[in-house]
């Protein structure tokens, strides 16, 4: 029956691409995130900040002065390592976090993304080891995948790791020879489980690290925005031979403007440099310069203020929410930063259910998109840094009356058994979903 | 150029398909302008209908995926506004919308469609889930495809080689839809015929075969450029295709389709082609066999659709 053998592939080059490339394919579940963007659907999914609180006039007339006073020096190259003046006033944002570090310790990145994939790039061969917290942030997950990194999730509660569990894994791993890069951490607000490392639990990694002779990745987005009182230190106030930190502007001000920054030991320091230019020759001089006017020009500390105020009203909200409309639920207690970590009822499975979820007009991100190994479908994850507090009311209404139908599902067919699918899978919103 | 001037072309919705609508709609608002028609692209919402009354548009093609567009209710609104728009009528839209139904018009119409059997939730909850998955693989036996009843680009598809993975798929099926078919799977060639007519009777374009390079054509496979290789004809015999193009064009007319649609065989290892479901908007992103098929066939993309788009203007 056959007569030809050739066939049409629509990508020709399908089969020249890196191994690193295979999980990035069409996704059923991204695809349904499409959605989220609606008016109808109140979206609980994306992560991204509220930036209509900002003071827009202000940015406007910080902008306006950028183009007139230094508008061939902004839309210019830049120094690869940054601009000194915005260095300057990430050390006294650092300072506030307990961070001491002088201006030549920053290199300015593209996001505070672009510094982990740098960091990444730097130290990871394939089939190396990267310690993560369980659940962990998706871009890291994308990140660690396309160096080709073993992501070891690492349990935690609700006072962040377990440094039991964390020197279990390490001595797992060193038993297998396997080489073991750095510990990523997330210690303020995680996302996305929306807990707080304490202050004892950072001292005792910090221990462990320095024992096992592990570099530690602090990711610290959202350790300005605490609700009811500051988070404890940063881990690199404590460590500044031992600790990478990556900062950001993106929740503290806009992630519009793409800039963020890391602070890295001398060595490390050099190499994030050169590795930055090859990669994109230097962050945008004129974001920087727009940030560096802001900060020079504008309350920029009333300013995180009202956003703090702003997101612990959503937060409450949410809580509430959760508390009348799913009060057998269980989930964790933000205080502060962009997330809450829902567990659903026994054998209910967040990646499955969301069609269901997109069909009631409520949108969230599945657990799955936060592990490397196929965890976190009896979870999900919440986010109230967007939508206003009425649209969150009626977000939890709508994922009751989900979970009320799954669980009905569970009744009639009992659980079942899932697959798990090993590497990290492409569960969550792009960007710019709400 | 004859076309009429103003079309207004819509995509998105709130389907569980709108991503794929989007790709879809900017296709042919492309496609259109490159043959001097004006196109206003736009997403359907609470403002749609009195936009159409207020705008007028001599053709609307509502270029939407999954309920929003196929289950009938927009283009019947569409009629009732005497809006001439692209594709089938309300009531054809909707009957084959509905999978279970299309598969019985299509087989009383000659067309031979696997066994299969469609089950609710109430189904399940009403005579318990484990003696209705022990009988439906007893008599339909395994292989097995689970679908949801309605919706399209293979979501909540689920293909079933244990009864174990029955339950599993059931409740996959069920998270899309209220009601899932469950057919016999028909191991064999899959082949795509679209079908098109603008005016002077249906013709069935170039048949396309599909092999994804996973084994099952889901949606990673229809959407990933490169992940799925096509033949194009399709490496059957003669009197196979010939049997392709006249079971797609009855089942075409046994649906009452016009314009425009997609119909999806299982080619079996003695040459039958057994329907599978018919498609009144498919896919135009592209990774869809539509346009392969018409670009393969030589059309000219644009060409056709602004053919559509006259055909029903007129």
């Amino acid at each position: 029956m056959m007569t030809r053998s050739s066939g049409i592939s629509l990508d020709p080059w399908f089969e020249n691409y890196a191994e690193r490339a295979s999980g990035l394919t069409a996704s059923e579940v991204r695809a349904l995130f499409a959605v989220a963007n609606r008016p109808e659907v109140v979206s609980l999914a994306g992560g991204m900040p509220f930036v209509a609180a900002l003071p827009f006039d202000n940015v406007s007339r910080t902008i306006q002065r950028v183009i007139e006073n230094s508008g061939a020096a902004a839309l210019q190259y830049g120094s690869g390592q940054g601009l000194p003046a915005l260095r300057e006033h990430i050390m006294a944002i650092m300072a506030l976090e307990g961070i001491r570090a002088g201006v030549d310790d920053i290199v300015v990145t593209t996001g505070s993304q672009q510094g982990l994939d740098l960091v990444t790039k730097l130290f990871i061969n394939p089939g190396d080891a990267v310690l993560a917290e369980s659940p962990s942030y998706v871009g890291a997950m994308g990140v660690f995948r396309s160096y080709q990194a073993r992501v070891e999730h690492v349990a935690m509660d609700d006072e962040g790791m377990i440094p039991q569990a964390l020197s279990e894994r390490i001595a797992h791993l060193r038993r297998q020879n396997v080489p073991i890069k750095f510990l990523y951490l997330i210690p303020n607000f995680h996302n996305p489980a929306g807990v707080t490392l304490s202050a004892s639990r950072r001292l005792e990694i910090l221990d462990i690290a320095q024992a096992e002779g592990i570099l530690v990745l602090e990711d610290n987005p959202y350790g300005l925005l605490w609700f009811d009182q500051p988070p404890p230190h940063a881990i690199r106030s404590a460590d500044e031979a031992g600790v990478i930190y990556l900062g950001s502007f993106s929740k503290t001000f806009a992630p519009g403007l793409r800039v963020g920054w890391v602070v890295a030991p001398h060595g490390i320091r050099e190499k994030l440099v050169l590795a930055s230019e090859a990669a994109i020759l230097s962050p945008s001089s004129f974001s920087q310069m727009i940030l560096a006017d802001y900060f020079e020009t504008n309350d920029w500390k009333g300013q995180i203020t009202t956003y703090r105020g702003l997101y612990q009203e959503r937060r409450d909200t949410m809580v509430s929410a959760l508390a009348t409309h799913l009060p057998n639920v269980s989930h964790t207690a933000p205080t502060g930063g962009f997330y809450l970590w829902l567990t659903l009822p026994e054998g209910l499975d967040s990646k499955e259910m969301l069609p269901r979820a997109i069909k009631e007009l409520v949108a969230y991100t599945p657990g799955t998109a936060f592990y490397a190994d196929g965890g976190g479908r009896g979870n999900l994850r919440l986010a109230f840094c967007y939508p206003e507090p009425d649209f969150i009311e009626e977000g939890i209404k709508r994922l009751s009356r989900v979970i009320t139908e799954e669980l009905e599902l569970l009744e009639t067919f009992g659980p079942t058994a899932t697959d798990i699918p090993l590497g990290v899978t492409l569960d969550a919103p792009p960007p710019e979903v709400h | 150029m004859t076309s009429p001037t103003k079309v207004l072309v819509l995509s998105g919705g709130i389907s569980h398909e709108r991503d794929i609508s989007l790709k879809s709609g900017r296709r042919v608002a492309d496609g259109l302008l490159a043959h001097g028609v004006e196109v206003t692209l736009r997403d359907p919402d609470a403002t749609l209908l009195s936009a159409l009354v207020e705008a007028k548009p001599d053709v609307v093609w509502p270029v939407l995926h999954g309920a929003s567009g196929e289950d009938g209710a927009l283009r019947g609104l569409l009629d009732m506004l005497g809006l001439a728009y692209v594709g089938s009528d309300g009531e054809a839209t909707r009957l084959a919308w509905n999978k279970p139904v299309a598969k019985t018009l299509v087989e009383r119409a000659g067309v031979a469609t696997p066994p299969s059997i469609t089950l609710s939730r109430d189904a399940f909850r009403e005579l318990g889930a484990e003696s209705v998955l022990a009988t439906v693989a007893e008599h339909l036996g395994l292989p097995l495809v689970v679908k949801p009843a309605f919706g399209g680009s293979a979501q909540g598809v689920s293909w079933v080689d244990s009864t174990e993975d029955l339950r599993k798929a059931m409740v996959h099926a069920f998270t899309y839809a209220d009601s899932a078919l469950v057919e016999r799977r028909v191991v064999g060639v899959e082949v795509c015929v679209t079908i098109i007519d603008t005016g002077d009777g249906p013709r069935a374009i170039a048949p396309v075969e599909i092999e994804p390079l996973s084994g099952h054509y889901d949606f990673e496979a229809r959407y990933t450029a490169g992940a799925t290789r096509f033949f194009t004809p399709p490496r059957l015999d003669e009197h196979v295709l010939e049997a392709l193009h006249a079971q797609a064009t009855k089942a075409f007319a046994a649906l009452g389709l016009r314009h425009l649609a997609r119909v999806d065989f299982m080619v079996d290892s003695e040459g039958k082609p057994w329907f599978l479901e018919a498609s009144t908007m498919p896919g135009l992103t592209e990774t869809s066999s539509t346009v392969l098929a018409l670009d393969s066939a030589g059309y000219d993309i644009g060409s056709v659709y602004a053919a559509l788009v006259e055909s029903a203007a007129s």
